[in-house]
């Protein structure tokens, strides 16, 4: 990318870029972050990636950076100065956060997250809340009770979900930088549908303090951007112990930025990449096969050997995957209930007054949660049931146990493993709203690493040659390899880039109403 | 539901059966379940203080709100008296344990689940030696204790009763909401026919001096921080499976945990004999009445979701720290109590007066501080006891330690006071007169041991009761009291009866 | 699409588990405190079943011998020490309330005991 700064070209860097220029006062922060501003301005009617834009926050908080910098302090990290949006789940203190739904409408958090904290001592800017599924449940960002956010690369597509907010602010260059949450795959298929990078740590690797809870054996927060470097640049930032999870992992942010320096100068070269056999084939789009193909080759060609591996309970992870979450979600989404915070429903259609607590509550839950939310908590609250545990929770926790050994078996043969993120390109909005059992099929290639807990990311590997549309290659570390995995991101990213003279994210079409 | 669905056509109410023509019929079986609120600093999952009587909703945070995104950390002290509790009520220690979610909607638990264990608790399979009182020992089976945390408090307002039934609405304070709590359970108590009340009484009880004594609660029944709830069902003589039984909730005083099974036992029997069956519910022990009354019928749908707490790792409690906790376990107070009583020389009586009087620890301070073992008890048991009750303290309360008392004996033991000015020293103290030395210098309550002073008073004495001095020049010696009486009345009873009484003898030239 | 379908040979939950009833239907919102229109429960109905026959051929590999994963991280003795730390201001505390009512959270009458 060209690192021209004229305020109209500001938005089209990388986070890289950007810091280094504000670090060295070639341009301010605030003009980063009202170039960012503009650009929201002048799109976001369009792509919808924002619930809420914290303007005057954002630029104050630029302004310090600034005057930091002006004082001739150090600049608080690698990313000062540079913007981002934060996914609407991790809570930030005074900034409405509604998790997409109706439930939380007018909320605003007394706390901040670990994640929001660390951002925010980075002299990173938020510059506001991007849209999702509601409580992240979903593969489009349809579900978001506050209307769906819209492809960059083609308006009247889906930008994949959960997060698809967080991916669209990406592809429209409103911000160089965001926060997502990956559950089955939230971080990235939306990065494989809008040609953006996304990466999901090893379990553990990044705080969940702060960020409302969907399934909480499965979640994790992660760093989004356009290009490799970025991403890991940002994963330093957030990841790393935060005692106030029990289940952080007691070790400090791995050194992802040297991973990607490796992988930029010395490629994959004796490098053992596995290609999981379950991982594609039937139900992959033929242009998503075509360019992991393509990438394979480029792998190849970049010094990697190719393995293939046999993962054979992988088909049963989607089956365990939709009974562990819709279990846990029953239980976390209890809170919301109308006593002490969020929306309650107090009368009834009629205007009559709806007399006791408990027919409050349900009255509140029925109508402030939408179809898919209340779906899922019907869908775990059986699971979880007396007489049904067994058969459902408890077999779907052993299904983990055996995709784990799967993962362990094969990374016996391999550094990495690869496959497509998502099986198909961006699809229409409103194609699968009414199925969800296709919907479900979306994230087919990225739930195995969420039951496993392992860490996986999406970079770009090319345009659909049917679709026209970004596809995404998924890259698999072992638990705590998000070295291995950034390299491999990184090198295929530098060989892409090399053969094509162009990243894919530099592909996506400048929008109506554009500067 | 069948429990519940069947009884609704028998009766399930009818006349209370007398307590003993019950037990004629029917065998009593109980299960006793109780919380007890930890002593720790922080509640259990988050920092806000475990404080009783705070204003409303000020030790809350995100945490025990429940806001979104919140998660929770276990109390490593919680764990560590969780641990104790279990030590001490001989309990297997768990290899490993985990924390369940008990999935369920109810205003006051700000998560709509509470934090607790379900199959794997962290203490299992021990028993607790109870002293029913007249020294027989019985011995309760404990199924298991594990870690839990307590709810909120609501305040139903408006309506009639101001209980929940006619509320208009309620108000709710999450203080009390995350404070750590360990339930002790029961396996089903059999065989204890007419003394189940005691036994349910004394187990208790016993529990409590256990707590107290390892220091890991206040166990202050009045203010909940140990709360039981007796679980009780009938079996005829003749029957060999278990009765359908009822739960009475939060039952508040050791008295009324005595009062609440006794009255069970009655009501049930009632119906039985009436040929009703009972109700598988929830039942409110009344203090006013003596009486439970019903509450919630506990429907078999009551389905809580129990799975592993997912934002919490398992508790795998270390062999060697487990062993050091089992080596400092404190005397248990029934052993403790064995071992005084022995050392003391006391009665059975004797020692069960001083502990029904809280005073086993004050007379054990006293004698470390000087006094005799009957002294210190004679004090404490009898004239303090009285002092006390007149005051409507306990013992521990009187203004006046064990030093004191030990210093009041040891000047009664080397004659400087007499009995009644003693209880005056003591009367001195407790009426904040300073120590001892202080009372006897300002009332000037010294023993007269000047025999001049003495002689004078005796001469006087005489010449007063010339009649009696003759009485007992002619060998009546019990005239010799009324002289004594005389000569105490003159000295305001400064002085030692037995000189005065010699030198009596002495004047009147007789023999003693 | 093969990977959520049961796959009729095998023996399965699925295979014997008969259809949800809308009572069950109704029973599950009720635990969930979801007040349902009656289309709503007709259509939980159907996609619950829908759902609930796919994802039950998980119990095909469960075997006994198989440990449950509850955790992707292996860590155990995570704890906190017992020390004070401030929460929430009294007034943040009830700030994003529906109601209150002296210094306490304020809500409907509550018909149910507590547990
Ligand atoms: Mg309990
Ligand atoms: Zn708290």
């Amino acid at each position: 990318m060209s690192a021209v700064s004229t305020t109209s070209d500001l938005t089209r860097q990388t986070a890289a870029e950007l810091a280094s220029a504000i670090a060295s006062r070639e341009v301010s922060a605030v003009e980063v972050t009202r170039a960012h501003l503009d650009r929201i301005d002048a799109v976001d009617t369009d792509v919808h990636a924002f619930l809420h834009v914290s303007g005057e926050k954002a630029l104050a908080a630029a302004a310090a950076v600034d005057e930091s910098l002006q004082r001739g302090e150090a600049p608080a990290s690698p990313l000062a100065g540079v913007p981002l949006a934060l996914k609407d789940i991790v809570v930030q203190q005074g900034v409405p956060t509604t998790a997409g739904s109706k439930i939380l409408e007018g909320w605003l958090p007394p706390y901040d997250a670990t994640v929001t904290q660390r951002l925010v001592a980075a002299g990173i800017v938020i510059l506001g809340k991007t849209n999702l599924d509601e409580f992240a449940m979903g593969s489009s960002t349809e579900n978001s009770a506050y209307g769906p956010t819209r492809n960059p690369w083609d308006l009247t597509r889906i930008p994949g979900g959960s997060g698809g907010g967080s991916a669209a602010a990406l592809a429209a260059f409103e911000a160089p930088l965001a926060i997502g949450t990956d559950t089955g795959g939230s971080i990235r298929q939306p990065a494989s549908v809008t040609g953006t990078v996304g990466a999901k740590p090893t379990y553990g690797g990044v705080s969940r303090y702060g960020v409302i809870a969907l399934a909480s054996s499965l979640d994790q927060v992660g760093p989004c951007a356009r290009t490799v470097l970025d991403t890991a640049m940002l994963h330093e930032v957030i990841a790393g112990h935060d005692p106030r999870d029990s289940t952080s992992i007691p070790q400090p942010a791995p050194k992802v930025v040297d991973a990607v320096r490796r992988g930029q100068t010395d490629g994959v070269a004796g490098m053992r990449i596995g290609i999981v056999k379950q991982l594609g084939g039937d139900g992959y789009q033929a242009g998503v096969s075509e360019s992991f193909a393509k990438a394979v080759a480029t792998l190849t060609a970049a010094g990697a050997e190719i393995v293939e591996v046999d993962c054979p309970h992988f088909e049963y992870g989607l089956a365990a995957y939709y009974l562990i979450l819709p279990s846990e979600c029953s239980s976390n989404l209890a809170r919301f209930d109308a006593m002490r915070y969020g929306l309650r429903v107090e009368k009834r259609p009629d205007g009559t007054l709806i007399e006791s607590a408990e027919q409050v509550m349900a009255a509140t839950r029925g109508q402030g949660f939408g179809a898919e939310v209340k779906r899922r908590i019907m869908l775990g609250t059986y699971a979880l049931s007396a007489g049904y545990y067994d058969a459902y929770y408890g077999s779907a926790q052993k299904v983990r146990t055996l995709i784990r050994q799967d993962f362990e078996r094969a990374y016996e043969q391999a550094d990495v493993l690869i496959s497509p993120s998502s099986p198909v390109t961006a699809f229409a909005i409103g194609e699968k709203a009414d199925d969800p059992m296709a919907m479900y099929l979306n994230d087919l290639a990225t739930i195995p690493g969420s039951l496993a807990g392992i860490p996986a990311m999406s970079v770009p590997s090319g345009i659909a040659s049917d679709t026209g549309l970004p596809v995404g290659l998924q890259i698999m570390g072992p638990a705590l390899g998000e070295l291995p995995m950034y390299r491999v991101a990184a090198a295929f990213e530098a060989a892409y880039l090399a053969e094509h003279g162009t990243l894919v994210p530099d592909l996506a079409p400048a929008l109506e109403g554009a500067p | 539901m069948n429990d519940h669905t069947a009884a609704t056509s028998p009766p399930v109410e009818a006349e209370l059966i007398d307590f003993d023509e019950a037990l004629e019929l029917f065998d009593p079986v109980m299960g006793l379940e109780v919380h007890v609120e930890l002593g720790t600093a922080t509640k259990m999952f988050c920092g806000c203080p475990n404080a009783f009587g705070a204003a409303p909703n000020t030790n809350v945070c995100p945490v025990c709100l429940a806001l979104p995104g919140a998660m929770p950390t276990v109390n490593a002290q919680a764990v560590e008296y969780a641990t104790l509790i279990g030590l001490a009520l001989n309990c297997e220690i768990a290899q490993l344990c985990r924390f369940s979610r008990k999935n369920y909607f109810y205003p006051d638990m700000p998560k709509n689940f509470q934090t607790s264990q379900y199959d794997e608790p962290i203490a299992s399979n021990g028993h607790l030696d109870v002293d029913l009182g007249d020294g027989e020992i019985f011995r309760v089976e404990i199924e298991r204790a594990h870690m839990e945390e307590d709810t909120g408090k609501s305040t139903h307002v408006g309506g009639l009763t101001g209980r929940i039934h006619g509320a208009e609405y309620s108000l709710l304070d999450y203080n009390r909401a995350g404070v750590p709590l360990v339930e002790i359970v029961t396996k089903p108590i059999v065989g204890t026919g007419k003394s189940a009340p005691v036994v349910a009484r004394a187990y208790v009880a016993a529990l409590r001096d256990l707590l107290l004594t390892l220091g890991v609660s206040d166990v202050r029944m009045d203010q909940g921080s140990l709360r039981c709830d007796v679980n009780l069902s009938l079996m005829r003589k003749d029957a060999t499976e278990f009765g359908t039984r009822t739960e009475t909730k939060n039952v508040n005083s050791l008295r009324s945990v005595e009062r609440a099974a006794r009255h069970e036992i009655s009501r049930q029997a009632g119906i039985l004999e009436a040929g009703g069956s009972i109700v598988l519910e929830t039942r409110h022990f009344d203090e006013a009445t003596g009486e439970t009354g019903s509450g919630r019928p506990k429907e078999t749908a009551e389905d809580y979701r129990y799975f592993p707490e997912p934002d919490l790792v398992p508790v795998v409690p270390d062999r060697e720290w487990v062993e050091t906790l089992r080596a400092g376990l404190p005397e248990l107070p029934w052993l403790r109590r064995a071992r005084l009583q022995q050392d003391w020389g006391f009665t059975d009586l004797e020692m069960r007066d001083l502990v029904a009087a809280d005073g086993v620890v004050l007379v054990e301070q006293t004698v470390a501080a000087g006094a005799t073992p009957g002294e210190a008890r004679s004090w404490w048991n009898a004239y303090l006891g009285q002092r006390a009750n007149e005051r409507g303290v306990t013992l521990t309360e009187l203004p006046i330690t064990p030093e004191q008392v030990a210093a009041v004996s040891a000047l009664v033991r080397d004659g400087a006071l007499n009995a009644k000015l003693a209880r005056q020293v003591i009367d001195g103290v407790l009426a904040g007169e300073g120590e001892p030395q202080d009372v006897i210098a300002a009332r000037g309550l010294a023993v007269v041991s000047d025999d001049a002073a003495l002689q004078t008073a005796v001469d006087e004495a005489l010449a007063a009761q010339p009649a009696i001095a003759e009485k007992i020049r002619s060998g009546k010696l019990q005239a010799v009291g009324a002289v004594v009486g005389a000569v105490m009345k003159a000295t305001r009873g400064q002085a030692d009866a037995g000189r005065v009484r010699e030198l009596v003898l002495s004047t009147l030239g007789v023999e003693g | 699409m093969s990977a959520l379908q049961d796959s009729g040979s095998e023996v399965s939950i699925a295979a014997q588990q008969p259809a949800l009833t809308r009572d069950e239907v109704a029973h599950l919102a009720h635990l969930a405190r979801l007040q349902l229109t009656e289309s709503e429960l007709d259509l939980y109905r159907e996609q619950l079943d829908v759902v609930l026959h796919s994802v039950a051929r998980v119990s095909e590999i469960a075997t006994a011998d198989v440990e449950p994963t509850t955790h992707a991280v292996q860590l155990v003795n995570v704890y906190r020490e017992d020390v004070v730390v401030p929460g929430l201001e009294h007034a943040a505390a009830l700030a994003a309330a529906p109601a209150t009512d002296e210094g306490r959270f304020r809500v409907p009458q509550i018909l149910g005991e507590e547990e």
